[in-house]
């Protein structure tokens, strides 16, 4: 149950942001699938390992993987698909709190977070061009084979 | 058409496409490899273009003159690169001929296919709320974030309009996202200020600099790169001195 209202949560705050970045309207359901499946990786990795870097990367990779098969199968650029989905992986609530320690002067407390923040947001980018690099080696794999000519 | 009127066309036409889809927030090796694609298919061989968020330059080959175009406002429009996108490929398949293709790209130009400003305001307040739940926030505090995010969006968008300034639109609205909150805190309406302000934060993030940022890095188009990555690390400071600011007078 709660992996399941997580899950439509991530799809409509997904299809919400399809909606602020002016996404085709008929892609905005996939947009939101894209959002929704990342989401709930990310939180599944999180609870198994308690590391949202580890979760955060495996989170984008999915966003990616998933982007650029929509991308092939409409025929539409990866980064409609991409965009809306990477939104709920961004650690907005770790730079939040990092910026609220600053503001109370204590500096010791923010750096900490604060380097999770970018951490997470290095895990999030490896994984997007992680997710891109194995995608175009395995669509480089097929059409040489000749399993799947398109 | 004679050969070289035909490839002055091609090279506007270039121009054109990669002035709009850089306009749009494409990826860099994006606009670059469309515009390599539309003038190779008409027989410009020698093509260079460089590109970066403020300005692009093409290089079409020898008897033809290098041209500089710049770029002046940059937001995010998924649909007009999908339409790009489109025009361009149909463009290389010959499914479209030069001018049927420039007429397409001056009416996508011209023409703005965007949601309604309503639509994308409750988007971005029903976003908010989304990641108030998301974030482990308590439905308590639902129609407090849906407030506060909605309240954000409307400043952003109506600053920007008057200002052009986009740093100081983010300024004040985060500005607004944290009074708000704070008030609805204040007059009991919500519990975790905290979880609040990161929800109605949440439409305003750089979402799309960010990723951008660092794929073009990657791709070894370190200028863009760059120059993406200052632009959205002004704009998560300038959430963060908004947000902030509220937090120290409390």
């Amino acid at each position: 149950m709660y992996v399941l209202i997580q899950g439509l949560l991530s799809f409509f705050a997904a299809l919400g942001f399809g909606i602020i970045f002016n996404a085709p309207r008929k892609m905005l359901f996939h947009c939101g699938l894209v959002g929704g499946a990342g989401w709930l990786i990310y939180l599944q990795c999180n609870a198994w390992w308690t590391d949202p870097v580890k979760a955060s990367f495996l989170g984008a990779f999915t966003v990616s993987v998933l982007a650029h098969l929509f991308a092939k199968a409409f025929r539409m650029p990866m980064i409609i698909f991409s965009v809306a989905g990477i939104i709920p992986l961004v650690p907005g609530g770790l730079a939040y709190n990092a910026m609220r320690h600053v503001v109370e002067h204590d500096y010791l407390q923010a750096i900490p977070i604060a380097s999770q923040a970018f951490m997470v947001s290095g895990a999030i980018a490896m994984g997007l061009v992680f997710a891109e690099v194995m995608i175009q080696l395995l669509f480089k794999f097929v059409i040489k084979n000749g399993a799947l000519s398109k | 058409m004679a050969g070289t009127e035909a490839q002055e066309l091609a090279i506007e036409c270039c121009l054109l496409a990669g002035r709009l889809m850089m306009e749009a927030g494409a990826e860099t090796y994006r606009v670059e490899d469309t515009m390599e694609r539309m003038a190779q298919a008409h027989n410009l061989r020698m093509t260079h273009s460089f590109v970066t968020p403020t300005g692009i330059i093409f290089s079409p080959g020898t008897p033809h003159h290098t041209q500089l175009i710049r770029i002046k406002k940059r937001s995010t429009d998924l649909e007009k690169i999908a339409r790009i996108n489109d025009v361009s490929r149909k463009l290389v398949t010959g499914d479209y001929s030069l001018e049927q293709a420039y007429m397409q790209l001056q009416t996508i130009d011209r023409v703005k296919v965007v949601f309604p400003f309503w639509l994308q305001l409750l988007a971005a307040a029903w976003a908010s709320g989304c990641f108030l739940l998301l974030f482990e926030g308590h439905w308590r505090d639902l129609p407090a974030a849906i407030l506060a995010g909605g309240v954000g969006y409307i400043i952003v968008v109506l600053v920007n309009e008057v200002t052009k300034v986009q740093f100081f639109a983010e300024f004040v609205a985060s500005l607004g996202v944290a009074t708000s909150a704070f008030l609805m805190v204040y007059f009991g309406q919500g519990n975790e200020l905290d979880k609040i302000i990161i929800g109605g934060v949440m439409p305003l993030v750089p979402g799309l600099l960010i990723t951008n940022a660092v794929r073009d890095l990657m791709a070894g188009h370190f200028v863009s790169g760059l120059s993406k990555g200052a632009e959205a690390f002004l704009t998560a400071f300038a959430i963060g001195a908004g947000v902030a600011l509220i937090l120290s007078f409390r």
